[in-house]
């Protein structure tokens, strides 16, 4: 029996996991819910023994726990059968056929006899490497497994093979723990479920005693707050047509809409349902495979962009605030750092950026002060297209306002704006229409005045 | 934006605190100005090559093909002397070797998209070949007369030093002023800073990094000028090696192997540090074993104070 108590882990002042208590019995598969952020990976990792708590140890000794990582953690150039018994192996002598026929023997018993376990494992389809990231926690023999949304990369037929793999696990008298996004696989595998909004647990109990709208209402069940200015705006002409969109690995797929001036169109859905994806490719950074985005280009042909990943490619770190402002606008041979630094200087008054002076390294700003750089590198580039990716992730409430503040100013001033976030009160707050990304597809677009959270994420987990 | 002082000026203070070392137990020779001359002669090569260095490393990327470069610029100069007698055609056919060798490495590193490592080190054997296939797998040898064999000499001089030195120190102030007050400089850092940044920024990623071999190339290709002008020959097996001494002079001088950071003042410093080691060693008679390892214990220094610097500001 795996009991927790009071778990609390707090990141600056985030409190990403918040007092929570729950049981797990053996022999039950027992599934976190909660939305993004909500706290379930952080809850994964302490369970695991891979983060330390603030307040109270788990009781759990980590050598019992087999976590499955939501991105795979395969050596590559390793084989089948040398990934499943990675770290397992003792003593000096190393026997391959040994090796080779016990995992063959687990694979079989799985249900999957097509994986060859001499294969190197990057020849094998992303699915089957999934199979083998949870073949290896039966390798390892401990008795608590956590699965970190195993099925984001399986197949339909796949997953079915799956659910058979997890009923195995139970029936082993494994106490399991199961992270999906998707209810109808939740309801498929679970017997008990938990239910996390901002780190705290809202609902646990038996799976049968709750019904899909009753879940939805304990992720969500937040109120949307005044933090959200929004001044009356008129679309205009259609900035932005998307026809037919479809990218690399099919992500974006066949994606149509329209985007207007002095519009704001939200993009929901979960992790991995490629809002990222369709971003990036309508701005370039990825191939359109077919259909057009209207032929728009990047910044000469006033398009912006905000990265989800400011430390990845979102803005340069070790830079000055006024060189990450004008890069996108540099023109000719010569460049004035006095003029540089007096831009940066202007955009830190106009947009509001707390910082001693414009040549000041973006790295030693807050994440919501760096935020605001990439929101002036926009705005100095006079972008008629906003296109926004998480741009309040990792940002502190106040910066939040602020970025929100920006985002209406600009859309007042004639901009069209594109804005992906996996945060529903924001999207309903600061958009005109709300467009909902489901594995790939743009499934619905919805009036943010009239739709619900819960019609919204309704469409998400469908 | 701000160029970091105290990185140049420590760099300074500790090629000061070796030269006094050497000046203290070698007052008579090493503080008379035919020394500070001769130190900088030594250094030009190798301190003309850095230059360029720096702009590469800078960028993100390295150049190992340096000396084999240096080597063909200096084979192809000699032969264009040999052809025509023109210094001017030697002068001009040394530096499009370079651009050209330059150009090739920035447009494979841009396109095989297989790490500027294995790309140069690729490039340096094949362009070592054909600097021998040219001069016919022997020296290129050259009369020496006239001003193209004068760069470096040790009687002709102007102003103190020889034309190769000043030219070392005319474009060591031009380059350490275009990473700063030119667009060009600017991308450079901002590629080696955040590749992907730079990217989404809509910066031209693949042409600033083959701009910064080609400029390079250039360097390379006057280092084998002033290699083809001390000797009077086309050697296709000089400068073998040197692309680990330029490597070491930027490093030396404060330039992160990751990208983003360096210096071309401070690379001249790492230049001028790593004469003085030799020359100081060689009057003292210290052995030349034991310089190689206080110059390899300078650059493990170099890069401790490096890596210190950044997780300081990390932490930070």
């Amino acid at each position: 029996m795996l009991r927790v108590e009071g778990l609390s882990k707090a990141f600056g002042t985030t409190r990403a996991v918040d007092q929570v208590s729950f049981e797990a019995k053996p022999g039950r598969v027992l599934a976190l819910i909660g939305e993004n952020g909500s706290g379930k990976s952080t809850l994964m990792r302490l369970l695991a023994g891979e983060t330390q708590p603030d307040s109270c140890q788990t009781g759990i000794n980590p050598q019992d726990v087999h976590l499955v990582h939501q991105e795979l953690l395969l050596c590559p150039h390793l084989t089948v059968a040398e990934n499943l018994y990675l770290g397992s192996s003792t003593g000096i002598k190393f026997s391959p056929r040994r090796l080779e026929a016990r995992a063959q023997a687990i694979l079989i018993d799985l249900g999957f006899p097509e994986v060859d376990v001499r294969q190197q494992t990057s020849d094998l389809p992303i699915s089957q490497r999934q199979v083998i990231e949870i073949a290896r926690a039966l390798t390892k023999n401990r008795p608590i497994i956590l699965l970190d949304e195993p099925t984001s990369s399986l197949t339909e037929a796949d997953k079915s093979k799956f659910y058979g793999l997890v009923r195995k696990l139970t029936a082993a008298d494994k106490t399991v723990i199961f992270i999906s996004h998707f209810l109808e696989e939740v309801r498929a595998v679970s017997d008990d479920c938990v239910i996390l909004r901002d780190g705290q647990v809202v609902a646990s109990g038996p799976l049968e005693d709750f019904s899909d709208q009753e879940i939805v209402r304990h992720m969500v069940g937040r109120e949307v707050t005044d933090l959200f200015p929004r001044s009356d705006r008129e679309p205009g002409e259609v900035v932005l047509k998307v026809e037919n969109l479809t990218g690399e690995a099919d992500k974006p797929k066949n994606v149509s809409f329209e985007l207007r001036a002095g519009e704001v169109l939200g993009l929901a859905g979960l992790n991995g349902a490629g809002k990222t994806e369709l971003l990036r490719t309508v701005f370039g950074l990825r191939r359109t495979v077919s259909g057009s985005n209207g032929g728009r280009g990047q910044w000469r042909d006033s398009v912006g962009f905000i990265s989800e990943d400011r430390k990845l490619d979102g803005i340069t770190l070790p830079l000055s605030i006024a060189e990450n402002t004008t890069m996108p606008t540099r023109r000719g041979l010569i460049n004035s750092p006095k003029k540089v630094s007096q831009t940066g200087s202007n955009w830190i008054d106009k947009v509001g950026i707390s910082a001693q002076s414009p040549d000041q390294p973006v790295g030693s700003l807050s994440g919501g002060n760096q935020q605001k750089v990439a929101f002036a590198r926009l705005l100095h580039s006079e972008c008629k297209l906003f296109i926004l990716d998480e741009p309040t992730r990792g940002v502190d409430v106040g910066s939040k306002a602020e970025i929100y503040r920006l985002i209406d100013e600009a859309a007042k001033n004639g901009a069209a704006v594109l804005l992906a976030s996996s945060y529903l009160p924001e999207l309903l707050g600061v958009c005109d229409r709300i467009g909902v990304m489901n594995r790939g597809r743009l499934v619905g677009i919805f009036d943010a005045k009239s739709t619900t959270s819960e019609e919204l994420v309704a469409e998400c987990v469908r | 934006m701000k160029k970091k002082p105290n990185q140049i000026i420590g760099v300074l203070i500790a090629w000061l605190l070796i030269y006094a070392f050497f000046a203290i137990n070698k007052p008579q020779t090493f503080l008379s100005i035919s020394n500070v001359e001769l130190l900088l002669r030594q250094s030009t090569m190798i301190g003309i090559g850095a230059v360029g260095m720096t702009y590469v490393i800078v960028a993100g990327g390295i150049d190992l093909s340096a000396g084999s470069v240096i080597a063909l610029s200096s084979v192809v100069g000699g032969l264009v002397f040999n052809r025509t007698q023109s210094p001017w055609a030697a002068v001009f056919a040394c530096a499009l070797t370079g651009v050209l060798c330059g150009t090739l490495n920035g447009v494979l590193t841009s396109k095989l998209k297989a790490g500027p490592f294995i790309v140069t080190l690729g490039s340096m054997l094949a362009i070592r070949g054909i600097a021998k296939g040219l001069a016919d797998e022997k020296t290129v040898s050259t009369g020496g007369e006239g001003w193209l064999f004068e760069f470096i000499s040790k009687t002709k001089s102007w102003f103190v030093f020889p034309i190769g030195t000043w030219m070392w120190i005319f474009f060591l102030g031009l380059m350490a002023w275009a990473m700063i007050y030119t667009n060009f400089g600017r991308n450079v850092v901002a590629v080696g800073s955040n590749e992907s940044a730079a990217k989404l920024c809509g910066i031209a990623v693949d042409r600033v990094k083959t701009g910064a071999y080609a400029v390079a190339g250039f360097f390379f290709g006057l280092a084998g000028l002033m290699s083809l002008s001390r000797t009077s020959l086309g050697d296709p097996t000089s400068a073998n090696g040197d692309e680990l001494r330029i490597i070491a002079a930027v490093v030396i001088g404060g330039a992160s192997l990751s990208g983003g950071e360096g210096s071309v003042i401070g690379a001249a410093i790492g230049a001028l540090i790593m004469a003085t080691i030799s020359m100081g060693g060689t009057q003292m008679g210290v052995a030349n074993w034991k310089q190689e390892i206080f110059t390899g214990i300078i650059i493990l220094a170099a890069v401790a104070i490096d890596r210190w610097r950044i997780s300081r500001r990390q932490t930070n």
